[in-house]
């Protein structure tokens, strides 16, 4: 394997790394902006990924297993969203319960569909004249539909926050729902809405993991990836683009581990596979540091919205 | 004026527990006019626009608006009749920019937001109205007069011809305010009708071209500014009825002096001077009135002498001792009580039960404590008697504080403060949202004390309550106390006016003790 080409390799699972945790990133950086503090992510995700393997495997179609592995997540995003939005519940506890309801739940779903490989996996697709671009072409553009569509996502996103009115209102039911409900924007099915979403997101997550990167269920095989997506969300200060460039470092430093390992580097793999956490926790450290504390959260974040109260 | 109102509220009533906030109030606005609502706190002129935004639905009464009866079920209809509302506190979006935050409030916008449009129509109210604002400015850098900028040219964007200030000039600096008061003139000589609700006098004469008092959720009066003086406001917004309470003869003769302020300096939580030389002298058996609008150093007052707030200059005498820069439990084992204003965050620990609040102040007395144990049985017992005694009505000795009312929270917190026999006890609107019952209750616990021989430093707003129970009152405004009268030399007019800080008594009156 020549230098090139095994820079390349890394690169390029780098991304395939790095997308179930933009998936989940993404679907916290909604929730996120509305105001709800999502802590589910991992529970989430792996509600998604069995989930979506079940149903790719029943009917022998991984698109399908997608969708529904959407509607799952979705669907956990409707629990959060009835405790927290509607009854008010404490948003950390909510979320904690989640995950280790997902956990579980996805563990105990999952038993019987271990070691069976789905039929159609998502398979790399070399996009026409992009993927024979030399470098970036095999890096980018030789990947799966689902890493293309998170792009799209991430696109649209982007510019739903910042150039459209659904979007405007989005933020300002996350930064202040009492002015916001002053001026008529419907704060409670807006906030249900984008918890369900973000579900659905972090549903496509896990997803990802079961469906094209790995593809087969193993139990907790997201392996703390939703973790690593809440506290990405805060590296990429609610912003859907530095989310993407998030979310391909941690799948990097994920990538590395396992190409040194490969090149029989002699290094602890333990050490290796603990790298990314280590990495999130240096990286938190730093962004709190250099940004003294202050963050660019939506002002309401973790609070739920109670009219009455003023 | 001939022309036709752009809105009329006829026989407006609204009635909340126990209060008639607005009783049979009739008003009209003209397009052009500047139209000041005048009255003191609780006298019912945030109740009655309230009621014109649609946050309130009046329980009789009707509004017109130009001449069609019109019935506003939320703020959203109010907004779409052409009725905006700039509230007190500001309804922005902090990190949002100017031009995000406009943006916001528009109805059936369109998808895409749309930077050129938005900026184009700030820029004509800039030009129309003098309403300059940068449309690119996150909004939590702006000023409070820039951020009230923002809704005004809100509410203009909406279509607003109706525009409310409730209070608008309390919180600006009088640079700011004068140049509100440009802005208002140049809005209503566009055709707006403006309305802002006041309780300054001099206010009132620089900017409006009408004016209806608000007294007791009454009009005591509407009438043209140039027709009217600063004296026949004072006297419509405080009126005369005021009953004189006979039971304080009882107590006439007060006791030796139990407090004594002099100079007394402190900063108030922005940094800026709160209290600036205050004298005070208060004596055993006495009830002490402080009226003045809010803001005016009540609280630093009530902070200083209870030891939560640093004096910087000056001193204060308690009982012939100097208690200068004592801490609250020092001050506390001296004899000094404190309710205040907030009872449920100050005052109160709203999830504790009636026990555990009861013990807040007298956990360390050896009957309630063994060492560090504390007995609770004892201070149940001693719960359980005061509450009979005082009469709060509680869901059970165990329950959090939080759902109880407002009167029966007052109660507890007072008669906590009272059973441990203070002899200067400060209380800081003790009747604010309680109805007239629990008033009547709190009033009778303040006179038994002084009965007692206990001396109360009473803050209020109300000048009904300071002329109901007070033996003096000292009037306080920009920190200092500018009046200071024995009740039957008190005149309302003079106290409103010093209230306003528009009018300064002989020189001998003030700090004077009357002696």
């Amino acid at each position: 394997m020549g230098e090139q080409a095994f820079y390349i390799a890394i690169l390029s699972s780098a991304v395939i790394a790095g997308t179930p945790i933009l998936y989940a990133a993404l679907g916290e950086l909604v929730t996120e902006r509305a105001g709800v503090t999502n802590l589910g992510v991992e529970g989430m995700m792996l509600i998604g990924a069995v989930s979506g393997f079940m149903a790719a495997i029943v009917t022998g179609n991984s698109w399908i297993g997608f969708a529904a592995a959407m509607l799952a997540g979705g669907a956990m995003g409707l629990i959060h969203a009835v405790l927290t939005v509607s009854l008010r519940a404490n948003q950390v506890v909510s979320g904690l319960a989640l995950t280790l309801f997902g956990t579980g739940l996805s563990g105990y779903l999952g038993k019987s569909y271990i070691g069976i490989p789905v039929a159609e996996p998502f398979r790399g697709v070399s996009l026409p004249l992009l993927g024979d671009i030399p470098l970036l072409g095999p890096v980018l553009f030789r990947h799966d539909v689902l890493i293309y569509l998170s792009w799209a996502i991430v696109l649209a996103l982007w510019f739903f926050l910042s150039r459209t009115r659904a979007g405007l209102n989005l933020q300002a039911i996350g930064e202040n729902p009492g002015a916001a409900d002053s001026l008529g924007i419907p704060v409670f099915s807006l906030r249900y809405f984008y918890v369900i979403v973000g579900g659905m997101l972090c549903g496509a997550g896990g997803a990802y993991l079961s469906l094209a990167s790995a593809p087969s269920w193993l139990e907790n095989m997201t392996a703390g990836r939703g973790w690593i997506a809440v506290a990405l969300v805060i590296f990429a200060l609610w912003k859907p683009g530095r989310a993407l460039v998030g979310s391909y470092l941690f799948g990097g430093i994920d990538a590395l581990g396992f190409h040194l390992q490969a090149a029989g580097v002699h290094v602890s793999h333990f050490f290796l596979q603990m790298l990314p956490y280590l990495f999130t926790i240096a990286v938190l450290t730093i962004v709190m540091a250099r940004r003294g504390g202050r963050l660019a959260a939506p002002g309401s974040l973790g609070i739920p919205y109670d009219r009455e109260q003023r | 004026m001939m022309k036709q109102p752009l809105v009329q509220m006829r026989g407006i009533v609204k009635k909340f527990p126990g209060v008639v906030a607005n009783d049979h109030v009739d008003l009209d606005l003209f397009a052009g006019e500047i139209h000041a609502l005048l009255g003191e706190n609780g006298s019912g002129k945030s109740t009655i626009m309230s009621i014109l935004a649609g946050l309130y639905k009046p329980d009789a009464g009707e509004i017109l608006v130009d001449g069609a009866p019109a019935d506003f079920g939320s703020p959203r209809d109010a907004i779409d009749a052409g009725i905006g509302m700039v509230h007190q506190h500001f309804k922005l979006v902090e990190p949002f920019t100017v031009a995000q935050n406009i943006q916001l409030s528009e109805r059936d916008g369109a998808f895409l937001l749309s930077d050129a449009a938005i900026r184009q129509e700030i820029k004509a109210f800039e030009t129309r109205f003098g309403l300059a604002v940068d449309p690119d400015a996150p909004v939590w850098q702006l000023s409070v007069g820039e951020k009230q900028r923002v809704e005004i040219v809100r509410m203009l964007y909406r279509g607003s011809r109706v525009l409310i200030l409730d209070e608008p000039t309390a919180v600006l600096t009088p640079q700011e305010t004068a140049e509100l008061f440009v802005n208002m003139k140049k809005m209503a000589a566009a055709g707006c009708a403006v309305v802002f609700i006041t309780h300054k006098m001099n206010e009132v004469q620089e900017v409006a071209d009408r004016v209806t008092v608000l007294r007791g959720g009454k009009v005591s009066g509407t009438m043209l500014c140039r027709d009217v003086h600063a004296q026949e406001l004072v006297w419509l917004m405080v009126g005369r009825e005021i009953v004189l309470n006979a039971e304080r003869c009882a107590s006439g003769q007060c006791g030796g002096e139990i407090l004594s302020m002099k100079n007394v300096s402190a900063l108030n939580d922005s940094g800026r001077p709160g209290l600036s030389d205050l004298a005070l002298s208060l004596r055993a058996g006495q009830i002490f009135g402080i009226a003045g609008v809010a803001g005016n150093g009540q609280k630093e007052l009530a902070e200083v002498l209870t030891g939560l707030r640093r004096t910087e200059t000056g001193s204060i005498q308690f009982l012939g001792e100097n208690v200068t820069g004592m801490s609250p439990s020092e001050l506390i084992a001296r004899g000094i009580s404190y309710v205040p204003e907030d009872r449920l965050g100050m005052g109160l620990v709203p999830s504790l039960d009636a026990v555990e609040n009861m013990l807040l102040k007298s956990y360390t007395h050896p009957e309630y404590s063994h060492g560090w144990l504390i007995n609770r049985k004892a201070a149940e017992a001693k719960t359980a008697a005061v509450v009979q005694q005082y009469n709060v009505k509680l869901a059970g000795l165990s329950q959090p504080v939080r759902s109880m009312s407002g009167g029966n929270l007052q109660k507890l917190l007072l008669a906590r403060e009272i059973s441990e026999h203070p002899k200067l006890i400060i209380v800081v609107y003790p009747a604010r949202g309680l109805d007239v019952g629990a008033t009547e209750s709190i009033h009778k616990l303040l006179m038994e004390l002084r009965d007692q021989g206990a001396a109360i430093l009473l803050v209020s707003e109300d000048l009904d309550e300071l002329m109901k129970l007070s033996d003096r009152v000292g009037v306080m405004f920009g920190g200092q106390i500018v009046g200071n009268f024995p009740i039957e030399e008190v005149d309302l007019e003079e106290v409103g006016l010093l209230m306003m800080g528009l009018f300064r008594p002989k020189e001998e009156r003030i700090h004077g003790d009357g002696r």
